[in-house]
């Protein structure tokens, strides 16, 4: 692997509330290596965002530090932080809201060039800005547009220019086609990828779209409730998934077939609260293979696979200690058995012809009347 | 689809590619504006004739004589005479000069200073919103009249302490219009951005706060153009804003208030003055309004 570009260590971040101190971030520590894509997943609150613009300094940190090229950009006073800023930038997720909506296209991408005194009179800017419009496709005569006035991937394509402006070496892309058409994410992920094999970038790629993140990433970090709770290359992770949450994630990910029947776990109960969290595996009350050790003591990451780290005290070695709902079946839990449920959440039912043809026969002609009339009762109820 | 013929043609000329100038686009949009450009037109009126008073209605403001006192509108005095014998048109015309400049001044000071406070106020919060907010709220704790009554009685009378006295006594409203909206923009993830590609505090603000932030003020300044004459009016009343005989539509609408039953016309013209400016002012300021929002451009 090429050399490390940027690490994170000890990242915490937690934000005061009423209740106490929200961990948002606690503790992560991981590295991106120059020209990789990181993919950075869980769901939402988990603290992906906060970690991404911790890492670019738009929140202070409450504790950990983030190294950039062998500096410890933490710390540092904000005048010299100046030109770390313009080699780290990042893609927002929605393309309505990180427009402002008073500026005309040009004067957005136009906006880092001023600010950083990169070219000091108007026709180079200009240029600049035109060919930066030709770089993530925009037509030049969108050049005095509004945002308002494009639509949400053409909105997406002025957010990278903007990034771009500065020419930097790491994009932090914080879900940035989770707001778009798919038709549009395809285009946006192509142009992403276009992108950092001609300027050498590297990404962070924030999701909560395991599909999206599969496809675009090098190595994945998977977060739950502010911790780190798995991290791996890419088909690694999904071909080993050791930590339960990522099975049950994992497991989620729909199939573009009909003919394959997905089957995701299903975690029982509710995320726990972030707040002054107890010191024990955060995702101990919806684990299935919860253990006493559990509650009492927070698993750290540590590496079960060259490359591949979990955080879990027993993975590799999890055995059910509660029911599981497995593709609407429930896998009850048996003292001493150890089901792998992984293989059965994984498991696809091979499209058999005869099963299918049989059961396209059993649906009858009475069938759909009943279902008929069961409509135009709903529509007379209506009316 | 009309909107995009409407922006190809707006686009197509030779400046396509050209950066068009902001200013010039706003005021391209506020021309299409019919009531706006009458509210404009109004506006430029009442200044031409008030800067041109001297030359236009050369009898001035004081021209007192008892035996032509309360006559009506006739063909030498158009709006009649006052009290004193005095042509009401006359002192209008003269008193505009002053009426006029302290509407504008007075919400100049508030918009400015109010502005600027609710602004920072709600853009950093915290300890600076609580010491700004708090010391504003000492000012409206006192009502604004009573405000500018000390503010004046502090530093002496004349046109432009009365100015500053009505400006200062209206800040804290403003103050708090653009404090509220500055924190709903605050979170936006467009400030976000721009503090990504590095951009100072001041620069946030004024680039791209404000300009979002306009819309309310703009409404609540045009309506305080009002408020502001009839404060200063308040004042001449009670013997601290501009001495008599200097004519001012307020001090007229209220020196006429004892003759109301008797001599219409002392009260009758001023009035329609103050009721007309802020009715041009307010067409003016929405027309500004949709003009500088380039959602509604057509």
């Amino acid at each position: 692997m090429s050399k490390v570009m940027l690490e994170a260590r000890g990242l915490t971040k937690y934000f005061d509330v009423p209740g106490g101190k929200l961990h948002a971030v606690d503790h992560v520590d991981f590295v991106i290596h120059e020209g990789e894509t990181l993919g950075l997943v869980g769901e939402s609150g988990c603290g992906k965002s906060t970690t991404g613009r911790l890492l670019l300094r738009l929140l202070e940190p409450t504790e950990g530090e983030v190294w950039f090229d062998g500096e410890n950009i933490t710390t540092m006073p904000l005048k010299d932080f100046r030109k770390y800023r313009s080699q780290m930038q990042i893609v927002f997720q929605d393309p309505y809201a990180s427009l402002n909506p008073r500026m005309s296209l040009s004067e957005i991408i136009e906006e880092p060039l001023i600010i950083n005194r990169i070219h000091n009179n108007a026709a180079d800017r200009a240029k600049r800005v035109r060919e930066l419009m030709d770089t993530v496709g925009l037509a030049q005569r969108l050049l005095n547009v509004y945002p308002h006035e494009l639509d949400g991937g053409r909105r997406q394509r002025i957010g990278i220019a903007r990034a771009l402006a500065l020419k930097p070496r790491f994009i932090v892309q914080d879900e940035p086609v989770s707001a778009l058409d798919v038709s549009i994410q395809a285009q946006i992920l192509n142009l992403m990828d276009d992108l950092q094999d001609e300027f050498k970038l590297t990404y962070l790629f924030i999701s909560h779209d395991l599909s999206v993140v599969k496809h675009v990433s090098d190595r994945i970090v998977v977060m739950y409730l502010g911790v780190i709770v798995e991290m791996a290359e890419s088909q690694d992770l999904f071909d080993r998934r050791e930590h339960p949450y990522t099975q049950a994630l994992l497991s989620a990910l729909p199939v573009p077939s009909v003919d394959i029947e997905t089957r995701p776990i299903l975690l029982k109960g509710e995320i726990s609260s972030p707040i002054n969290p107890p010191d024990a595996c955060r995702f101990a009350g919806r684990c299935p293979y919860k253990q006493e050790l559990c509650d009492r003591e927070e698993p750290k990451l540590r590496e079960i696979h060259p490359g591949h780290w979990v955080a879990c005290h027993f993975a590799g070695n999890l055995v059910q200690t509660e029911d599981i709902i497995v593709g609407g079946q429930v896998v009850a839990a048996e003292e001493g058995e150890d089901i792998d449920i992984q293989e059965l959440a994984r498991q696809e039912v091979a499209p058999e012809e005869d099963i299918l043809t049989e059961e396209a026969a059993e649906v009858e002609p009475e069938d759909i009347i009943e279902v008929e009339e069961a409509k135009s009762e709903e529509t007379i109820i209506t009316k | 689809m009309a909107k995009n013929v409407a922006t190809a043609s707006a686009s197509a000329p030779v400046v396509a590619d050209k950066k068009r100038n902001q200013w010039k686009e706003v005021w391209r949009r506020l021309k299409q504006n019919k009531m706006a450009m009458l509210g404009l037109g109004i506006l430029v009126f009442m200044v031409i004739i008030a800067l041109s008073a001297d030359l236009l209605f050369p009898k001035g403001f004081d021209d007192q004589m008892i035996s032509r006192r309360f006559q009506l509108p006739n063909s030498e005095y158009w709006f009649g005479t006052d009290n004193l014998g005095r042509g009401i048109l006359d002192r209008m015309v003269h008193g505009a000069r002053v009426s006029l400049s302290i509407g504008l001044f007075a919400v100049t000071i508030s918009i400015v200073f109010g502005g600027l406070l609710g602004a920072m106020a709600g853009f950093y919060g915290g300890k600076v919103d609580n010491i700004i907010m708090r010391s504003l709220d000492v000012l409206l704790a006192i009502p604004s009249i009573l405000l500018a009554i000390s503010i004046v009685s502090a530093l002496g009378g004349g046109l432009f302490n009365v100015m500053l006295a009505v400006g200062i006594s209206s800040i804290p409203g403003y103050a708090r219009i653009v404090r509220a909206s500055v924190i709903t923009l605050k979170g936006q993830e467009f400030i976000e951005a721009a503090r990504a590609i590095g951009a100072s505090d001041k620069r946030i603000i004024l680039r791209h706060i404000i300009p979002n932030a306009l819309a309310p003020i703009i409404v609540q300044g045009t309506l305080g153009v009002a408020g502001a004459i009839l404060s200063a009016a308040g004042l001449s009343f009670i013997g601290l804003g501009l001495a008599p005989p200097n004519p001012e539509w307020g001090a007229m609408l209220s020196g006429g208030r004892q003759f109301i039953r008797d001599h219409w016309p002392m009260t009758l013209f001023p009035g329609l003055a103050i009721m007309i400016t802020i009715f041009a002012l307010n067409l003016l300021g929405d027309g500004l309004r949709d003009a500088l929002d380039p959602k509604l451009r057509n």
